[in-house]
């Protein structure tokens, strides 16, 4: 679904026309290019631009947050060979964000890890695509045909002496290859298992070269960083929130979608956006970040506003802008079950307590779910998730761990009525109505 | 040319040599990935000899190919029907019936999930997040074309239009 509704509109502007609008000629039409062409043509140091970078407080946008200026100074200046390489491997339940972005956008990717590239000194790069959005990555090859066409991509970029080439690669259906380290094992053709960090990326990447590795929306970020200022940027959203951000809003919503809003935007006016609860139901959990994210009760995610800090105050994380709603016809126990498959179907297997952990924490929910729960069962759960956390190599571990130690932190009346009444206390035929699939009345 | 490729058709080789050719030249095993998703395409599935064709084309063990195409989900190990579908049912589809669209189309096909239907036509399976959450329900047919919106007339139209 394109634009459907958002405040203060810069990595959307692009999306109004929907499919029609994302050709280079509509690009360079809505001001494309024009911060690669001023940069190159100024020839503005590598310095100037990180340091705009940094003044933006852009902050990565694929879940971990980590200040993108910053990073990508962590660059030596000095190695021969370095990459810049695109994260769209988005594949954490409840995100939906980049897809749209490289669908009706791509060009301002393109532009974005350009710059990216003229900052680190980089002079080839890689954008990572999700193996299952396909006609994306094909959308996307058509897109770097066009830039290379019009001079914006290869030897001597405009006839400047800056040159770089970029190209896709595409996944083939493993959660674990978000991890950046996972994704770059990935592109050099192996099982895509994290690596030990440190070595981080920016000292021993692809190839075991120097590489800046980011999100998709951080990168779409950077043009329009460069043409209004890191400071103005900044102050579109609020103080370390730097900007506005793509929030995908999902579940029991009646507008589903992707939302742009400035940082701090009240979590009640996004609902509102997206139309409001579905059926006019109540609101009851949010798990406002991605799958991964602890889940927030409703009294508390109303209180929030959509920033890294006021959510990760309220116990949670805002990390990829991934906002799963859940209304009363949602049984807890039933939803974790299903987010807890989803890990122990996806650890890559390479350390233990993942591996082990992830299948102990689907098995033991499992049970409770079909009413074969024990009471020590809730302890039990906690007690694995003890013995994952910060215990990996990645952060599989903890991503399978935080639903799990939140929905029985927030929800546990609703485990301990299941493991002594053996079934939910949501009616199974109100969890069916909730889903919208079956029209009213239907078999 | 190499008889060892033999079973890979030009057509397909000359794919693969386009997908080489985005990497550095020492570095052509990056092409393993998309080299047998257009083997699986011309070949359905990815029997161990063709894994191992690919492997050889791209200079690696048929190990190392073998150990890719195990690893990531995509990557048919068996043969599957003419049309695999693929539903969605993490969480965020199931809160907008992606549970409920896998059963309604193990109903219309008479199978389960990792079944196909007798006459070699269908096969169905269940997936994990495709990052199309806000379509839901979602599914992927032969990997690569999504379609959104399912609900039961939505996938009755789906149906229909597989021959």
């Amino acid at each position: 679904m394109a634009l459907i509704d958002t405040i203060n509109p810069l990595l959307t502007t692009g999306w109004a026309k929907g499919d029609a609008g994302w050709s280079l000629k509509d690009y360079e039409a809505r001001g494309g290019y024009a911060q690669l062409k001023r940069i190159l043509a100024s020839k503005m140091s590598q310095d100037e631009v990180i340091a705009e970078v940094k003044k933006s407080a852009l902050r990565g946008r694929g879940g971990a947050g980590f200040p993108a200026g910053l990073k990508w100074s962590f660059m030596p200046k000095a190695a021969p060979e370095k990459y810049v390489v695109c994260n769209t491997d988005e594949g954490e339940p409840g995100t939906f964000k980049d897809r749209d972005l490289l669908r009706y956008d791509p060009h301002s990717t393109i532009e974005g890890m350009i710059i990216a590239a003229y900052a680190v000194g980089a002079k080839r790069g890689y954008n990572y695509i999700h193996g299952e959005i396909f006609d994306i990555y094909q959308r996307f090859e058509e897109a770097l045909d066009q830039a290379r066409a019009a001079g914006y991509l290869g030897d001597r970029i405009l006839g400047s002496d800056f040159s770089f080439d970029l190209f896709a690669h595409h996944g083939w259906g493993a959660y674990i290859c978000g991890e950046e380290t996972g994704l770059l094992e990935s592109i050099e053709g192996k099982k895509g298992q994290p690596r030990y960090k440190p070595p981080f990326p920016a000292n021993f990447g692809l190839y075991g070269k120097p590489t800046t590795i980011n999100n998709t929306e951080t990168f779409a970020a950077i043009p329009f960083i460069m043409s209004m200022g890191g400071e103005a940027y900044l102050n579109l959203g609020k103080p370390n929130n730097g900007g506005t951000k793509l929030f995908s809003v999902s579940g029991h919503v009646n507008r589903p979608g992707n939302y742009e809003v400035p940082m701090g935007t009240p979590f009640a006016k996004l609902l509102e956006m997206a139309g409001g609860m579905r059926g006019g139901r109540k609101l009851k959990a949010v798990i406002p970040g991605g799958s991964s994210a602890p889940v927030l009760p409703a009294d508390v995610m109303m209180e929030c506003t959509m920033d890294y800090d006021s959510i990760a105050k309220a116990g949670s994380m805002l990390g990829s802008g991934a906002v799963i709603v859940m209304d009363e016809t949602v049984c807890m126990v039933k939803a974790l079950e299903r987010l807890s498959y989803f890990y122990f179907e996806e650890s890559c297997g390479q350390c233990t307590p993942c591996r082990e952990g992830s299948g102990w924490l689907y098995r033991v929910v499992h049970r409770i779910e079909h009413g074969e729960g024990r009471p020590e069962d809730l302890d039990l759960l906690n007690r694995v998730t003890d013995n994952m956390m910060g215990k990996t190599i990645c952060a599989l571990a903890d991503a399978a761990a935080f639903p799990v130690r939140s929905f029985i932190k927030h929800f546990r009346s609703e485990f301990e009525y299941h493991i002594e009444h053996k079934k939910c206390l949501v009616d199974p035929e109100v969890q069916r109505v909730g889903s919208g699939f079956f029209k009213a009345g239907a078999a | 040319m190499n008889k060892q490729y033999d079973m890979l058709s030009p057509e397909a080789l000359g794919k693969i040599d386009r997908e080489v050719a985005k990497y550095p030249a020492d570095q052509k095993q990056s092409a393993v990935m998309a080299a047998l998703v257009i083997a699986q395409d011309e070949k359905g599935w990815l029997p161990k000899e063709t894994i191992a064709a690919v492997a050889g084309y791209l200079g690696m063990p048929p190990m190392a190919a073998y150990e890719v195409a195990s690893f990531y989900n995509m990557y048919d190990l068996h043969p599957v029907g003419k049309y695999k579908l693929t539903v969605c049912t993490n969480l965020p589809c199931a809160l907008s019936g992606g549970v409920h669209a896998a059963d309604y189309v193990k109903g219309r096909l008479g199978i389960d999930f990792n079944e196909t239907t007798p006459d070699g036509k269908f096969t169905l399976k269940e997936g994990e997040c495709m990052g199309a959450c806000g379509d839901a329900p979602v599914l992927l047919v032969n990997n690569k074309r999504m379609c959104s919106f399912m609900l039961p007339e939505a996938i009755d139209k789906l149906l229909a239009e597989c021959n």
